[in-house]
């Protein structure tokens, strides 16, 4: 049920390593200070309120956002003494789910699931469709969908869709940005599924983030809270609802009374 | 004695922004020139923006040429029977169509069709994530949605000229043989004796340059804009006064650099 398993001997260096890492946007600080490790083949999930910096985090360390200091390693590399040739690697070898979906609306679905194929030359354009098709049935989506433009499609299909775009190149790191936001419980459990399988039958290493607490337990080896743009809590992703911590239980449990202030005025 | 201090420094702050704006967008042109002779190459995107400007530019260039033309006939006719010069107008239209009238209205019609699109494009490829996505998709947004809309343009325009140059003509024609009684030879050797190559080759030049301003600022600016439905608006708006101003402006160096001796 759970993605939890042992994978064999833990290799040191985590996939990711964030230090320090801060970033504020005009005088407001969104990220003040985030220290987290993602270990290698295994999927890490982040908690938090809503603007409390997790799409921010995730940005920065694709180099979206350029931090304003701090440190990022990915495979125990600075990114940040990269140059931009070795950041493209990195690149090629991740996966994003972007939390609105961010598909290409000026092309059809089928060449937004191939985009990343198709731009590494690994596969035709005449290959394309077929590959799409079997991308579109692993996230329950008929392959006609694939001929529809993004803008012909419902939220759920769109989420999907880019899901499907997110994993299709198979890559080593994979963000997703709220992937089960805004789909049907079933649908849900579907995509959860699915990253579970990436992560243990590809050995990928995912990073997600959710508001959704049974989803998070099913994806989840590992789990994280941020708060006020620091990481309060990291353990694992089971204790989730029970870990011991009062913020990261009343937010797991979705009370609204206890330590985290509801901060209705700004 | 604070009051002309603050002015100063307004005037200052304004000075130093506009400089580094500047450089900024020259910057963003010389990256995405260089695009265009680094592989791969995106000659799908090219291809798509090439026939969006050249051929759906057509009809709107093609009836502000044919007007322009008619219209220049006519008033040159009003005023030159004055001094009885009725026999220049062939050449006044010819000269002033291919030289200026071409390039600039071309110019104008082309800002506000490809210039807003492309800012809007880009606008709102920029806050919806789709420009980040390129990023993790392993494609440059640069080399991507810019060069070849860089190119696409700088090719397009002067081929939409040459078409103006040759309506506009036609439209000055037209009324003059029609309407004020011009004989159809004496109309046409009297354009063509006076017509020189550089005249041409001026008018083309200039839409080249005029068709690169149009989608470098079309580019930059939607490229930059922030803040949702709002940011975009204002992105296309700057993109299409930005890009006009500039065409009326380097209209004048290049004629310029090209006639003044
Ligand atoms: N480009 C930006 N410019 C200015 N402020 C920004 C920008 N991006 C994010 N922010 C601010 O940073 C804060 C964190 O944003 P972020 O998108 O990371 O939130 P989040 O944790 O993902 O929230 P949610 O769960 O609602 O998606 C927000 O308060 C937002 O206003
Ligand atoms: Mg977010």
């Amino acid at each position: 049920m759970s993605a939890v398993s042992d994978r064999g001997a833990e290799s040191s260096t985590p996939k990711i390593r964030l230090r320090g890492l801060r970033k504020a946007f005009g005088d407001k600080v969104v990220l003040d200070g985030v220290d987290l490790d993602v270990r290698a083949g295994h999927s890490m999930v982040i908690l938090g309120g809503s603007g409390s910096g997790k799409s921010v985090t995730i940005k920065c360390i694709l180099g979206l956002i350029t931090p304003d200091s701090g440190l990022i390693e990915i495979d125990g590399r600075d990114v940040g003494k990269m140059s931009h040739r070795e950041r493209e690697a990195i690149l090629d070898r991740t996966g994003m789910l972007f939390q609105n979906g961010a598909l290409f609306d000026s092309l059809p679905v089928w060449e937004n699931v191939c985009f990343k194929l198709l731009a590494q030359k690994r596969i035709t354009r005449a290959q394309a469709r077929d590959k799409a098709a079997e991308a579109l049935a692993q996230v329950g989506l008929a392959a006609s969908v694939g001929d529809l433009s993004p803008a012909e499609l419902s939220g759920g299909m769109q989420k999907r869709v880019a899901l499907a775009r997110a994993v299709a190149a198979q890559p080593d790191i994979i963000f997703f940005d709220e992937p089960t936001t805004g789909l049907d419980p079933i649908m849900g459990a579907v995509i959860d599924g699915l990253i579970v399988d990436c992560v243990q039958r590809l050995g990928a290493t995912a990073f997600s983030i959710t508001h959704d607490m049974a989803s998070a337990r099913r994806i989840g080896d590992d789990a994280a809270m941020i708060h006020k743009g620091r990481i309060i809590w990291a353990g694992s992703a089971q204790t989730l609802g029970d870990t011991g911590n009062e913020m990261v239980d009343q937010f797991a449990r979705g009370e609204r009374e206890g330590p985290i202030q509801m901060e209705l005025r700004k | 004695m604070t009051q002309t201090l603050n002015f100063v420094a307004l005037l200052g702050r304004a000075l130093i922004s506009a400089c580094s704006t500047l450089g900024n967008v020259a910057l963003f042109a010389l990256v995405g020139v260089s695009h265009l002779v680094r592989p791969p190459f995106q000659f799908r995107q090219f291809w798509r923006h090439f026939i969006e400007i050249a051929y759906f530019s057509l009809p709107v260039v093609a009836l502000t040429a044919l007007f322009t033309g008619m219209v220049l006939a006519l008033q040159s006719f009003t005023g030159f029977s004055r001094f009885n010069a009725e026999s220049a107008i062939a050449s006044v239209v010819v000269l002033s169509v291919t030289r200026e009238l071409g390039p600039v209205l071309a110019g104008l019609m082309v800002a506000g069709r490809i210039g807003a699109a492309v800012a809007a494009e880009l606008g709102t490829m920029r806050v919806t994530d789709q420009i980040d996505a390129l990023t993790t998709l392993s494609t440059d947004p640069m080399k991507y949605l810019v060069a070849p809309r860089l190119l696409a343009a700088t090719l397009a325009m002067p081929l939409l000229v040459l078409v103006a140059d040759i309506l506009g003509v036609l439209g000055g024609y037209l009324i003059g043989t029609v309407k004020l009684g011009f004989v159809s030879e004496t109309y046409l050797s009297n354009s063509w004796n006076v017509l020189q190559t550089m005249d041409v080759v001026s008018g083309l030049v200039k839409a080249a340059v005029f068709g690169f301003i149009i989608a470098l600022m079309g580019a930059w600016c939607g490229y930059n804009s922030k803040g949702g439905a709002q940011g975009v608006g204002q992105a296309t708006t700057r993109a299409v006064v930005a890009s006009s101003i500039l065409i009326l402006a380097l209209d004048y160096v290049i004629t310029e650099a090209f006639f003044s001796r």
